[in-house]
C-alpha cells in the first residue's frame, strides 16, 4: 500500500519523441485511478515509467514517499497486468501465479495457501494445473490478475487488462476488477481505451493527449466540467455535440438559432471578453422534445424546429439525429474524430446533431420535430485554445 | 548422409494448412502422397548405399537393389582397419566440441540481437551473413600456411575454430529467428514479478528459446560431421583426421580394385550418430512452446 506521486515527469524517447511531457499526477493510496486517451498520447508511457520499465527522462516518481527513479522493477514492488497477459507459457497456472512468490523467497507452504487462496478469490482453482495455451481468453486475464495479486504489491498497475476479451467477457472482467480493487484496497492505475471502463471502474480519471495531462478529476467531473473541447469529446458516448457559434451580448447565434444564456452562463462569460467565435458544446441528454417541456422550465432554454433523419428508439430513450450545415472545427475536434475513426466516414459524426429524447416523444424519422436546449447546461469554449469557457471558474481545482 | 537426416522433419507434414474447396479425406491422400514422394527421393539413395554396404565384392556391380548374397565383411574389414574408430573418434569429438560452442555463443550473440539496439548491429549481422557466402575454399590455403606456422596444423583445434567460424552465421540466424518469437512482455511481465536479468533469462526465456538451441544444435552438428574440405586440407595423421577424410583415404585390396563396398558400410555407419542426434534432440523441439503466452 503505497501513495504513487509523478512529480513533473517527462519522457524523451531516443527519437525525440515526447512520450510525456510534464505530468504531474497525485495517486492516493488504495485509489483507482484510470488513464484514458486515444491512442498513442502516452498513457502505456506512463505506466511503463511507474513500472520502471522505461527510464525517466526528467522530474520524480515517488512511492510511498520514496524516489523510484533509480531503482529496478523488482525493487519497486509493484505489480502489472499486460494487456497481452503475458503468461509463462511453459509454466502450469499454479507455477505462474507462485512465480513471483519463489523469486522472492516465499517458503513452499506459503507460497501453496497464497496461490490456493488467489485461484479461490479468482475462481481458478479447477485449472490450477493447466498451462495458459489451453485456456480461454477470460481464464488466462485471471491468472494475470492472480500473478499480480498473490504478492500483496505496493500497487497495481494494468495497461488495458481488458481489450483482447468480447465484449460480454469484459463486463464481467470488468465487474471482477472492480470488487477485487475494493476488497484488496491496492492503489490501481488502470490504462484504457473504453469509455465505460474508465467511467465505471476508476475513482479519478486521468485525460491525457499527445503526453499533456490535459485533466484529472472523478468521472462525474470531468463529465460535467470538462476543462478543454478535447476533455468534453473524449468522455461521454454518444459524444457531446459541438457547434459553431457566435457569442453576442446574451446570446449565442448558432446553426440551432439563437441560444439565450442562462444567468449562470453569461455571468462567468461575461468576464471572458466581448463578441466572439465560440464552439458551444451540448450533450445529447440535454435536448428534449419540446412538447414534453412543462411550460414552467420551458423559459429555461431556446427551441428550434428540425426535421429527424434518423431515429433509433432504444426502448428507454429515441435518439434522434439532425443534420447540420456548419460544423465546428479545431485541432482537439480533428484529432478525436481521427481517434474514433469517424474523420472519413461519410455522414459520421461530422455534421451530425445527436439529439436524446425520452421514449414519450412523438419525434419520427423524416418528419419535423420541435426541440427543446436546456441551455443551463451548455459548455461554451474557446476555439483557438479549447479552454471550457463557462466551466473553469465555478470547478474545484483538479490539476 | 545428410539426406538420411532431412527427409525426417519432412514427416509429420503440416496438415493444418486449410486448402479451400477439399473434403478432409482428399487433402489427407495428398498430403500422403506428397510425403512419399519426398520420402523416397531423400532415401533411396540412402537405401542404395545401405544394399551396397550388404553386397559380396563380386555381386557389387550387378546393379541389384537388392543383394543376391548378403555378406557383412565390408563392415568387418573397415574396423580391422584401425584408421577409421580413430577417425570415427575424432569425428564425434570435434563435431561435439564444435557445436556446443557455436551453439552457446550463438545463443548470446542472437539474444544481443534480437532484442538489444546497439550501434553496429546491423554492421554485425551484415558481416555474420558475409562468412556464410565466403567460398571455404579460397581460404584453406591461407590456414594451412596460418596452422602451420602457428602449431595447430593436425589438431582438433585447428577444425574445431573453422567450424565455429562457419557454423556461428547459421547458429545466429537460427537463434534470433526464435528469440524474435518469444514475446518480450514476458521478459516485461518477470521483470515485474521481480526476477533479476540473469533470473528472467534463465526461467522464462531459456526454457522457451530451447527448441530454437536444440534445432540449432542439430543444424550445427550435421555442418560439422559432414564437413569434408577443411578436414581433409588441415589435417594429416590420425591424430586428427576425421571420419570423412579417412573414408576418402579407404584402400581396395589391390590397387585396381575400388573399395566400394567399405565406402558403404563407412556412409552408412556415419549416418547414425546423426540419426541418433536428431532422435534425441527432436524430442524436444516442441513447436509452438510460446503459444498461450499472448494473445493474438
Ligand atoms: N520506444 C519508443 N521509441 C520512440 N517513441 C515511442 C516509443 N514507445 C512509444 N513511443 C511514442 O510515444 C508516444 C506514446 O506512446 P504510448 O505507447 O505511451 O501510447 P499509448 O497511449 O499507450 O497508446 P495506445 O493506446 O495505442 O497503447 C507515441 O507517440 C509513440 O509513438
Ligand atoms: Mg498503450
Amino acid at each position: 500500500m503505497a501513495d504513487i506521486v509523478l512529480d513533473h515527469v517527462y519522457k524523451r524517447y531516443p527519437d525525440g519523441t515526447l512520450g510525456a511531457d510534464d505530468v504531474n499526477i497525485e495517486i492516493a493510496d488504495g485509489e483507482f485511478i484510470i488513464l484514458v486517451g486515444p491512442s498513442g498520447c502516452g498513457k502505456s508511457t506512463t505506466l511503463n515509467m511507474i513500472a520502471g520499465l522505461e527510464d525517466i527522462s526528467d522530474g520524480e516518481l515517488r512511492i510511498g514517499g520514496q524516489r523510484m527513479n533509480e531503482r529496478a522493477p523488482k525493487d519497486r514492488d509493484i505489480a502489472m497486468v499486460f494487456q497481452s497477459y503475458a503468461l509463462y507459457p511453459h509454466m502450469t497456472v499454479r507455477e505462474n501465479m507462485a512465480f513471483p512468490l519463489k523469486l522472492a523467497k516465499v517458503d513452499k507452504a506459503e507460497i501453496d495457501r497464497k496461490v490456493t487462496d488467489a485461484a479461490k478469490i479468482l475462481d481458478l482453482t479447477q485449472h490450477l494445473d493447466r498451462k495458459p495455451a489451453n485456456m480461454s481468453g477470460g481464464q488466462r486475464q485471471r491468472v494475470a490478475m492472480g500473478r499480480a495479486i498473490v504478492r500483496s504489491p505496493k500497487a497495481f498497475l494494468m495497461d488495458e487488462p481488458l481489450s483482447n476479451l468480447d465484449a460480454k467477457l469484459r463486463v464481467q472482467m470488468r465487474t471482477m476488477v472492480s470488487k477485487l480493487q475494493q476488497r484488496l484496497e491496492t492503489t490501481t492505475v488502470y490504462v484504457t481505451h473504453d469509455q465505460t471502463e474508465a467511467m465505471t471502474l476508476g475513482d479519478r480519471i486521468v485525460v491525457m493527449r499527445s503526453g499533456v495531462v490535459q485533466q484529472i478529476g472523478s468521472p462525474q467531473h470531468l463529465y460535467d466540467h470538462p476543462a478543454n473541447l478535447f476533455v468534453a469529446g473524449f468522455i461521454g458516448s454518444p459524444a457531446m455535440n459541438f457547434l459553431p457559434a457566435r457569442l453576442e451580448n446574451d446570446s449565442l447565434r448558432t446553426a440551432l438559432g439563437d441560444l439565450a444564456l442562462s444567468d449562470q452562463v453569461r455571468q462567468t462569460l461575461s468576464s471572458s471578453g466581448a463578441e466572439r467565435d465560440v464552439i458551444v458544446g451540448i450533450r445529447p441528454e440535454h435536448f428534449e422534445d419540446a412538447a414534453l417541456i412543462e411550460e414552467g422550465i420551458r423559459h429555461q432554454g431556446s427551441t428550434f424546429s428540425a426535421q429527424v433523419d434518423v431515429l433509433e428508439s432504444m426502448g428507454s430513450d429515441k435518439f434522434a439525429y439532425f443534420t447540420i450545415e456548419e460544423q465546428a472545427t479545431s485541432d482537439e475536434l480533428a484529432e478525436l474524430a481521427a481517434d474514433a475513426g469517424t474523420a472519413d466516414v461519410p455522414g459520421g459524426d461530422a455534421g451530425q446533431l445527436v439529439t436524446r429524447l425520452s421514449a414519450a416523444s412523438g419525434a419520427s424519422e423524416g418528419q419535423s420535430v420541435d426541440v427543446w436546449v436546456d441551455t443551463s447546461k451548455l459548455q461554451v469554449f474557446d476555439p483557438k485554445n479549447g479552454k471550457n469557457l463557462t466551466a473553469s471558474e465555478a470547478a474545484p481545482a483538479t490539476v | 548422409m545428410a539426406t538420411a537426416v532431412e527427409s525426417r522433419p519432412a514427416a509429420p507434414a503440416k496438415g493444418s494448412s486449410k486448402g479451400a474447396g477439399m473434403s478432409e479425406g482428399q487433402k489427407k491422400t495428398w498430403w500422403a502422397v506428397a510425403d512419399l514422394v519426398v520420402l523416397l527421393y531423400a532415401l533411396v539413395p540412402v537405401l542404395w548405399i545401405l544394399s551396397l554396404s550388404f553386397k559380396t565384392t563380386d555381386t557389387i556391380t550387378d546393379g541389384n537393389f537388392f543383394p543376391r548374397s548378403w555378406t557383412l565383411d565390408n563392415y568387418a574389414q573397415i574396423f580391422q582397419i584401425g584408421l577409421f574408430t580413430a577417425a570415427l573418434r575424432n569425428s564425434i569429438g570435434i563435431a561435439l566440441i564444435s557445436t556446443v560452442l557455436a551453439v552457446v555463443i550463438g545463443t548470446m550473440a542472437a539474444y544481443a540481437i534480437a532484442r538489444l539496439d546497439f550501434p553496429g548491429k546491423k554492421v554485425l549481422v551484415g558481416v555474420s551473413l558475409l562468412i556464410a557466402m565466403f567460398p571455404q575454399i579460397s581460404l584453406v590455403s591461407p590456414l594451412f600456411d596460418i596452422f602451420r606456422g602457428i602449431g595447430i596444423f593436425d589438431t582438433w583445434l585447428g577444425l574445431i575454430l573453422p567450424y565455429i567460424t562457419f557454423a556461428l552465421p547459421l547458429a545466429i540466424y537460427t537463434l534470433s529467428a526464435f528469440f524474435r518469437e518469444i514475446p518480450w512482455e514476458l521478459e516485461k511481465a518477470a521483470k515485474m514479478d521481480g526476477a533479476t536479468p540473469l533470473q528472467a533469462f534463465r526461467s522464462v526465456i531459456v526454457p522457451l528459446a530451447a527448441p530454437g538451441v536444440f534445432t540449432t544444435a542439430i543444424l550445427v552438428f550435421i555442418f560439422c560431421w559432414n564437413d569434408f574440405l577443411f578436414a581433409i586440407s588441415l589435417t594429416s595423421t590420425s591424430r586428427s583426421q576425421t571420419a570423412t577424410v579417412a573414408i576418402a583415404n579407404f584402400t581396395g585390396a589391390s590397387q585396381f580394385a575400388e573399395p566400394t563396398g567399405s565406402i558403404a558400410a563407412a556412409a552408412v555407419l556415419l549416418t547414425i550418430p546423426i540419426i541418433v542426434f536428431v532422435l534425441f534432440f527432436q524430442r524436444r523441439i516442441v513447436a509452438g512452446l510460446t503459444s498461450g503466452a499472448v494473445k493474438g
